[in-house]
């Protein structure tokens, strides 16, 4: 049995608005073990991001209400004070994200820069340095050498999510929180990436937490997969079981709203109605004014999550009732 | 319906933002002022009492009598007219100037954008007062001809403001689109950009107006602008500096206005740029 | 069934100045866009493929007489455009339409969405009145509420803006339409509906597609015809299975490979990655394009630019060493 490195329990997050407030994160519910890739799937709005920044405690802060746990290694990290918070940051969590040159200080080279972290721990500069190097080969940058004297803005956007992942190394954390960390580079960039998280993975037993839209990724590097859905968790399990078998009809509908092959195989699979606004939490499944299925129970009562097997649950009340 | 509400939500907006209503009850105070001179002036801004000459404001003359025995509040109140047309016609010719240069130089860039914005460097670079001064030089003493001068110096931040929000709005895909079924330039630069500067323009407006009023007076101030006897406070300001000692409030009404209607649209610009801004809007 | 060309490049050209040096003086070219032939048949979609830097945006705009060309010829309709001048090129204007990505920027913010999808066809001539009566026609084409009519480009979401660019572009019945990622920006279940839109108004129209992407799976399922772009040159061109299949070009199988598989079984499939970043226009020598990425590079594809060679009778390929198929 693997040991569990990071758990989620019960956690919601809402957000004061003008109309009241907005409920961004409900009762989520999921649990990372070391050296394991968690993919959080879902569209725009529906609360990935959120998740993913409040483990770091990292929200806008000043108008959102966060209760639930995150407990990471055993301790809650909301009980965490400013100073404990710091010490985690970057030294046992790291974050990585879309786009890496508004992380980057324009001003530095991208070599001292890594280093900076390195020095933290009390090393010396050249051994520092030489640390980097090797930092910078493990991400197979090109002529690593050079290009630590570079600016962030003389390299590519591949070359700076390398640089990013470097940096992230140079701390050795336990999980990596990779927020949509290819969305903004090109297929072949975007591969080469995805082959160093791997590595990653293997080399180091780094858990990953991968917040994205792109079931691609997903299925080329996740080993367990949660879909949200407007601030619900509404599926999770093993990444094989879910593409083999999705349970929960938005899984299946978006799933199959991917072109995976050419018109001549039919029109795509379309969701009507767009992601609502959740403003006010009463029982009912949130999916239900979007989903074909959806009978009166759907819109009444919350439903619970039920487990389909041992790694995998989902939240629909026609689950086992109704074949689709 | 929906547009009712949307104009309502608008103005409780407008309505919160408290420099914006105090700036606009400012201004309104003075138009109003401007508009009714005629019947709320106890006397006629020209007329010389000659035997109550540097009388101290008193109940007859609140503002007390200036050098040749005329009615200080009567020309403070026919002053504003002078103030509202410096406004006027300085912020319309800036604008015509800076808006026209600034989006010919965004939109075709290139060597337009090089000459141009030279010559808006230049402008820039010379201290407004000076400049303006030679140019009344040339055109001759007036308050027209010191509102034209002051103009002249002042459209370059304009010009500035509009050339960088075209250069940004030239590339976006709705005016792409318009160039692509076959817009005109001129149609491009106008009904397609110049609409999504007018927010900032606004707000760039009434934080520039104090300034101009402020310029036409330092010029009135000098004697190159409104002569005597038309109701200027610059003007007035100027008269009463030499007989500061004896009559302190030939300045001080005068100067006060002056104030008053700078801190208005200071206040408003300050109120339409958070509520124009779309950051804010969008949260 | 005789094929009509709607598209007809031949050796079009679009290169950009560079002045380098602190005076200005010495100049390069960025060749964004070089000696690209390429036919598009009436009725068909062709998706052009590339990475960032690869010309397929500037193509576009060459296409849509945005951006002058700097050599060869480009033809629509059998309509040489060079020759065309004045009332005949506002004709042709009206005949090929746009769609571009960002859904937020498509529309003019200060104008409703109805003085928007009737501007192109004022500037054409139409009078007021029809072009109100047609501007609600082409909202029911998109599948979109008439009421939304009134409403301003910030009170929609980002598919309803897509739906009305795509209403807009065919207020003049266009003949070509050029979708410049059309649906890049938009989420999954959107662009689903977006581009089943598409593939209707395609079918009962009778229209020519040049859908520029760089989602793969998009191009797939889009495509009858995919034109694969690097660094300004077209490499290979085909027909969708073919490419998809059978691609010869060593970078068009980089490209395929690279793109995620949507079956967590197929993980340890094999693949040729790609090394190396896309490039740059400006640091390219007398050779091929993508010499410096390919594997399969000799001292031949260093110092010549490969010619473009058919494979099959529509399957075009720019490449010395085009790969074997087994």
């Amino acid at each position: 049995m693997s040991e569990e490195l990071l758990r989620l329990d019960h956690l919601s997050i809402d957000y004061k608005v003008k109309d009241g407030y907005l409920s961004a994160v409900n009762d989520i519910n999921c649990v990372i073990n070391k050296g394991e890739v968690f993919a959080i799937v879902g569209e725009s709005g529906c609360g990935k991001s959120t998740v993913a920044h409040s483990i770091m405690n990292l929200l806008p802060g000043g108008n959102e209400e966060i209760s639930g746990k995150i407990i990471f290694k055993g301790k809650n990290l909301r009980e965490c004070n400013q100073k404990e918070m710091e010490a985690i940051r970057g030294k046992e969590i790291g974050m990585i994200f879309q786009n890496p040159l508004d992380s980057l200080n324009p001003v530095y080279t991208v070599g001292s820069q890594t280093a900076e972290a390195i020095l933290l721990d009390k090393v010396d500069k050249t051994e520092a340095w030489n640390r980097v190097l090797k930092l910078f080969r493990d991400v197979k940058m090109p002529d690593a050498e050079e290009r630590m004297k570079s600016f962030p803005h003389e390299l590519s956007g591949g070359m700076r999510q390398r640089v990013m992942i470097a940096m992230m190394l140079s701390r050795n954390p336990e999980l990596l929180i990779a927020d949509e960390p290819t969305t903004a580079l090109d297929v072949t960039i975007e591969a080469q990436i995805l082959d160093i998280l791997i590595q990653l993975k293997e080399q180091f037993n780094t858990a990953i937490m991968l917040i994205t839209h792109n079931f691609g990724l997903v299925a080329e590097i996740a080993d367990k997969i949660g879909i949200m859905y407007a601030g619900e968790m509404v599926e999770s399990g093993d990444v094989f079981e879910i593409f083999e078998n999705p349970k929960h009809p938005y899984t299946k509908l978006l799933m199959q709203a991917l072109p995976s092959g050419t018109k001549k195989d039919g029109r795509l699979q379309t969701i009507e109605g767009s992601v609502p606004r959740i403003t006010e939490k009463k029982p009912g499944c949130r999916f239900a004014n979007r989903c074909p299925y959806a009978k009166d129970i759907c819109f009444n009562e919350t439903p619970e999550a039920v487990d389909i097997s041992e790694t995998h649950f989902c939240r629909c009340h026609m689950l086992g009732k109704e074949e689709f | 319906m929906e547009n009712n509400s949307k104009w309502k939500e608008t103005l409780n907006e407008c309505r919160k933002n408290k420099s914006f209503m105090i700036g606009l009850i400012i201004l309104i105070s003075i138009c109003l002022v401007a508009a009714l001179a005629g019947v709320i002036a106890p006397y006629d801004y020209a007329e010389q009492y000659v035997g109550e000459r540097f009388m101290a404001p008193c109940a007859k003359y609140p503002f007390g009598t200036d050098q040749l025995g005329r009615d200080m509040l009567s020309r403070v109140i026919y002053g504003s007219r002078t103030a509202l047309w410096v406004a006027f016609l300085g912020g319309s010719l800036e604008l015509i100037i800076g808006v026209v240069v600034g989006l010919l130089c965004g939109f075709f860039g290139k060597w337009v954008d090089k000459v141009l914005l030279f010559m808006t460097d230049v402008t820039w670079c010379i201290p407004g007062t000076i400049l303006a001064l030679a140019v009344v030089t040339i055109l001759g003493k007036g308050l027209t001809n010191s509102i034209i001068a002051i103009s002249l110096v002042a459209w370059a931040s304009y010009a500035r403001t509009v050339r960088a929000k075209t250069l940004s709005l030239r590339n976006m895909a709705f005016v792409e689109t318009g160039k692509a079924f076959g817009e005109s330039n001129v149609a491009l630069m106008f009904r397609y950009i110049l609409p999504n500067i007018v927010p900032s323009l606004i707000v760039l407006v009434s934080l520039n107006l104090p300034g101009t009023i402020m310029s036409t007076t330092t010029l009135s101030f000098l004697g190159l602008g409104s002569q005597p006897p038309s109701p200027d406070w610059g003007l007035a300001i100027s008269d009463g500096i030499s007989n500061i000692t004896r009559a302190p409030w030939l300045s001080l009404y005068p100067g006060l206005a002056l104030v008053y209607t700078t801190f208005g649209f200071n206040l408003l610009g300050e109120g339409l740029r958070d509520l124009l801004d779309p950051h804010m809007k969008s949260q | 069934m005789e094929q009509q060309e709607m598209i007809k490049l031949v050796g079009l050209k679009k290169y950009f100045s560079i002045s380098k040096g602190l005076l200005k003086t010495s100049t390069t070219y960025a060749k964004a866009v070089d000696d690209i032939s390429l036919t598009i048949n009436k009725g068909e979609i062709v998706g052009l493929v590339g990475e960032s830097g690869s010309g397929k945006t500037t193509l576009a705009r060459v296409l849509l007489n945005l951006t002058k060309k700097t050599g060869g010829t480009m033809s629509i309709d059998g309509k040489d455009l060079s020759k065309l001048r004045g009332k005949e090129l506002k004709k042709m204007r009206s005949e090929v339409a746009v769609v571009f990505q960002d859904p937020a920027s498509n529309l003019n913010p200060r104008q409703t969405v109805e003085a928007s999808i009737m501007r192109p066809m004022i500037i054409h001539g139409v009078p007021k009145a029809e072009a109100r009566k047609k501007a609600g026609e082409v909202l029911d084409m998109v599948k979109m509420d008439r009421r939304y009519l009134n409403s301003y480009p910030h009170q929609l979401s980002g598919g309803q803006l897509q739906r009305i660019a795509i209403a807009r572009a065919l207020a003049l019945n266009p003949k070509i339409m050029i979708l410049d990622e059309p649906t890049s920006a938009l989420d999954i279940s959107v662009q689903a509906q977006i581009l089943n839109l598409l593939l209707d108004l395609q079918e009962t129209m009778g229209l020519t597609y040049l859908v520029i992407t760089h989602d793969l799976n998009v191009i797939k399922y889009i495509s009858d015809k995919i034109a694969v772009m690097y660094l300004g040159r077209l490499v290979e061109f085909g027909p969708t299975d073919e490419i998809a299949n059978h691609a010869r070009h060593p970078y068009t199988k980089g490209l395929l490979d690279a793109a995620p598989v949507l079956d967590p079984k197929l993980r340890g499939r094999e693949k040729e990655l790609l090394g190396g970043d896309p490039g740059s226009l400006i640091k390219i020598g007398e050779g091929c394009r993508f010499c410096d990425r390919c594997k399969y590079v000799t001292e031949e594809c260093k110092s010549t630019m490969p010619e473009n060679s058919m494979v099959t009778p529509d399957h075009m390929v720019a490449c010395f060493h085009p790969l074997d198929l087994e």
